[in-house]
């Protein structure tokens, strides 16, 4: 494999073709579901310099992220939050494509990347407020360069192209990533920011993570052909990696980030997972999705996966397991008093930030609605439904 | 009769109006396998077939779109958009396609699609999932507008739009889907209340409450508590927001000489500030006191720890009707 002196492939950068893993294979594997490490000829150029250290850390953010999802669904259960989109077995498409992006980049996601915003830094606290009720936008998008998460479908790939166009025309080599499922690629919205990217050669990464279900609709129905060609359709060079093989996403981000910085446009990812939980904590799979199906996937498992290649190699140690046991512990303890002791909103909240600046009519609204409340001596009384006169 | 939720209410409008007419289908985002995320829809596929009742991709422009073609082709298509905060990227069909079609083509097209929109907040949703956004469609011409605020008129309007020549949008109150009420399957929906009608739910002579969709329930709960201190409120529920029944409101209010008018949607441009327009250049002499709108506030629907304070609740409609009694209220002393 030849380098550029940047460390970078060269000329002919690995994948550009549209079909990585070669023919016969339908998506780029680099860990089989075993925990087998399989070579690739073009592909381990992009992981060569991922050390043993690195590998355990991978193990360590997928775990945490695990149970990041376990407890946050928990404190969902125990009323602590209105509801929670569980990314249960999503770790390594996450984990392999957050952890591969550099600080500058800027990241715009959909609802379910809570383990991306683990990798940008995020605080557990912030990531739960939304999800409590306690407010709009969980963090300050430019504290870890990633935007909030976006619940209207598709709409965040709009504005990762516009960055992209940003950073293009402010000459910088840092790149927009955007993640969006694939019920995603139907809308109009994803459809139109892949024209645009293509057009303007936006250094944008379009990371769709397929999860195979839009709540209780089958990934077929949005597409006959693998979502990863859809992109080519565009003129956008796309790669389809097994999303639960944290390596394969790894190096297929890596190549379209240094593809992006280097000049070359925007780059399509289909990683293929599985949802293995609910859509979300108020979802009931069961009515549309077969239990077999769910074992086939429970048997490719992203994290007991990595797990079998760190034990091939020796790695597995019990002082590691509880090394990242305690990691995770300790997380989910501090995400867990983060969100019982966050401070409830105050009801004239509602009125801040509307505007950048004040106006008299909203706050003729505000000095009208606090005077209604200080009308009762208990505020609560005046929110009930039923009423307290 | 039977006790039937709201939820279930619909349901079993949709089911008639299959039965009735094979040109009826139904579309949106999860209403096949799994029912609808309200579970609207639940059954209807396995009883009517993939053909009538369709999945369909993440698309919601695709959706109405393709429910105007459909339309051209004599079809009666049933669309679901899955929460109100997600029906805008068909918001170019709907106003500038399905709205103005008929006007277009001097009539010769007709665009019976009902558009069905669960809406309105009170269900502790992350945001998108608890607007109010009638007042976009009330203002476009060509749309007809309902909302229904009881099982059974939930029961019959369905089939009343479905039925009818001209697009309507359904607007449905999510947080009353469960509420039970008796539905009378029986009703043909042909000689029942015409949907474009509205009703007078309590008797009044104090002050007219106008409300609609899932603030009828707490208006004419605030009207008992408005009884148990003296005043007398007679409650319209409007049900259809475009067109207006001006004639049902401007009959009350010639009786009560007040007027309030409730909604949870913002007050700026709602359609609140239409209604007290109206009623204010056809009933001046009758006004004993200016219109009052309790409304939601000016301001993006708020997570959802606050959106109690944002709806108007049963308490700040009657400190409303206080103003427009002039009885002492929260605004008290102040000026204009
Ligand atoms: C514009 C819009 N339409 C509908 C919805 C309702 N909705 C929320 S999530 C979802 C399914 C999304 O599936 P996919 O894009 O595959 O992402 P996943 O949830 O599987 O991560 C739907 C239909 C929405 N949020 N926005």
């Amino acid at each position: 494999m030849s380098t550029d002196e940047t460390g970078h492939g060269g000329a002919q950068t690995p994948g550009s073709a549209g079909n990585p893993g070669g023919p016969g294979q339908e998506f780029l594997q680099l860990i089989t579901p075993a925990g087998e490490r399989i070579s690739h000829p073009e592909f381990d150029f992009w992981v060569r310099d991922i050390t043993d250290e690195q590998l355990c850390s991978l193990f360590e953010d997928m775990t945490v992220i695990r149970r990041i999802d376990v407890e946050a669904t928990a404190l969902q259960r125990q009323g602590e939050l209105a509801l929670w989109p569980p990314l249960l077995g999503q770790e390594a498409a996450q984990v392999g494509s957050g952890r591969s992006l550099r600080a500058d980049d800027f990241v715009f996601s959909s609802y379910r990347e809570n383990g991306v915003a683990y990798c940008r830094g995020v605080d557990l606290t912030d990531l739960l407020r939304v999800w409590r009720g306690n407010a709009s936008g969980g963090w300050d998008p430019y504290s870890i360069n990633m935007a909030t998460p976006q619940i209207i479908i598709g709409a965040q790939t709009l504005h990762a192209t516009g960055y992209a166009m940003g950073i293009q025309n402010d000459g910088a080599d840092a790149v927009a990533v955007t993640y969006f499922g694939d019920g995603a690629t139907s809308e109009g919205d994803v459809n139109e920011a892949m024209v645009f990217a293509a057009s303007f050669q936006a250094p944008v990464v379009f990371f769709c993570t397929n999860n195979h279900w839009a709540i209780s609709e089958p990934v077929r129905l949005q597409s006959h052909i693998q979502l990863a060609d859809r992109a080519t359709g565009f003129g956008i060079p796309s790669l389809r990696v097994d999303g639960n093989d944290v390596l394969a996403v790894m190096a297929a981000t890596r190549l379209a980030l240094d593809r992006a910085r280097r000049g070359g446009g925007p780059t399509f990812i289909e990683a293929v997972t599985y949802r293995m939980g609910p859509h979300t904590t108020a979802d009931d799979p069961t009515r549309y999705r077969d239990a077999n199906e769910l074992e086939d996937w429970a048997a490719k498992d992203p994290i007991s996966r990595l797990a079998g290649l760190l034990d091939r190699k020796g790695l597995l140690t019990p002082e590691l397991q509880q090394q990242v046991k305690d990691k995770a512990d300790s997380v989910a303890s501090e995400m867990r008093r983060g969100c019982t002791t966050m401070p409830e909103p105050q009801p004239l909240d509602v009125f801040k930030h509307v505007y950048s600046t004040p106006n008299s009519w909203l706050e003729r609204q505000q000095d009208h609605y606090a005077r209604y409340l200080a009308s009762f001596g208990d505020p609560a009384g005046a929110v009930s439904e039923e009423g307290a006169r | 009769m039977t006790q039937l939720t709201f939820a279930r209410a619909i349901n079993a409008g949709l089911r008639k109006s299959l039965e009735n007419d094979s040109k009826v289908v139904l579309l949106g985002e999860d209403i096949g396998t799994l029912g609808g995320v309200f579970r609207v829809t639940d059954g209807l596929q396995k009883d009517f077939g993939t053909h009538r009742v369709v999945d369909t991709p993440l698309a919601e422009s695709a959706i109405v779109g393709t429910a105007v073609g459909l339309a051209y082709r004599g079809y009666r298509p049933v669309v679901e958009i899955q929460f109100d905060g997600f029906i805008y990227p068909a918001f170019d069909q709907i106003v500038s396609q399905v709205a103005k079609l008929h006007y277009r083509t001097r009539g010769a097209v007709k665009m019976p699609i009902t558009i069905r929109v669960p809406f309105g907040g009170g269900i502790g949703s992350p945001e998108h999932h608890s607007e109010s956004p009638e007042a976009y469609f009330t203002h476009t011409s060509g749309l007809r507008v309902v909302t229904v605020a009881n099982p059974q008129d939930a029961y019959t309007v369905i089939q009343q739009a479905i039925a009818c020549d001209d697009p309507v949008l359904y607007f449905e109150p999510k947080r009353r889907y469960h509420d039970k009420g008796e539905v009378d399957e029986s009703v043909d929906p042909a000689s029942a209340l015409p949907m474009d009608k509205a009703r007078v739910l309590t008797d009044g002579s104090d002050v007219t409450l106008v409300a609609y969709g899932p603030l009828v329930k707490t208006a004419v709960d605030a009207a008992s508590a408005a009884a148990d201190e003296g005043i007398s409120i007679e409650v319209i529920d409007l049900r259809s927001l475009a067109p207006v029944d001006y004639d049902a409101v401007v009959a009350s209010v010639r009786k009560t000489g007040r007027l309030v008018v409730t909604h949870e949607a913002g007050q700026s441009g709602g359609l609140g500030a239409e209604v007290a327009a109206s009623i204010t250049e056809r009933c001046f002499y009758h006004l004993e006191a200016a219109p009052v709108r309790v409304t939601g506030f000016d301001i993006p629907y708020p997570y959802s720890k606050l959106e109690m304070h944002h709806l108007p609740g049963l308490d700040r409609i009657l400190d409303g009707v206080d103003r427009a009694l002039g009885r002492p209220n929260s605004l008290s002393g102040l000026e204009g």
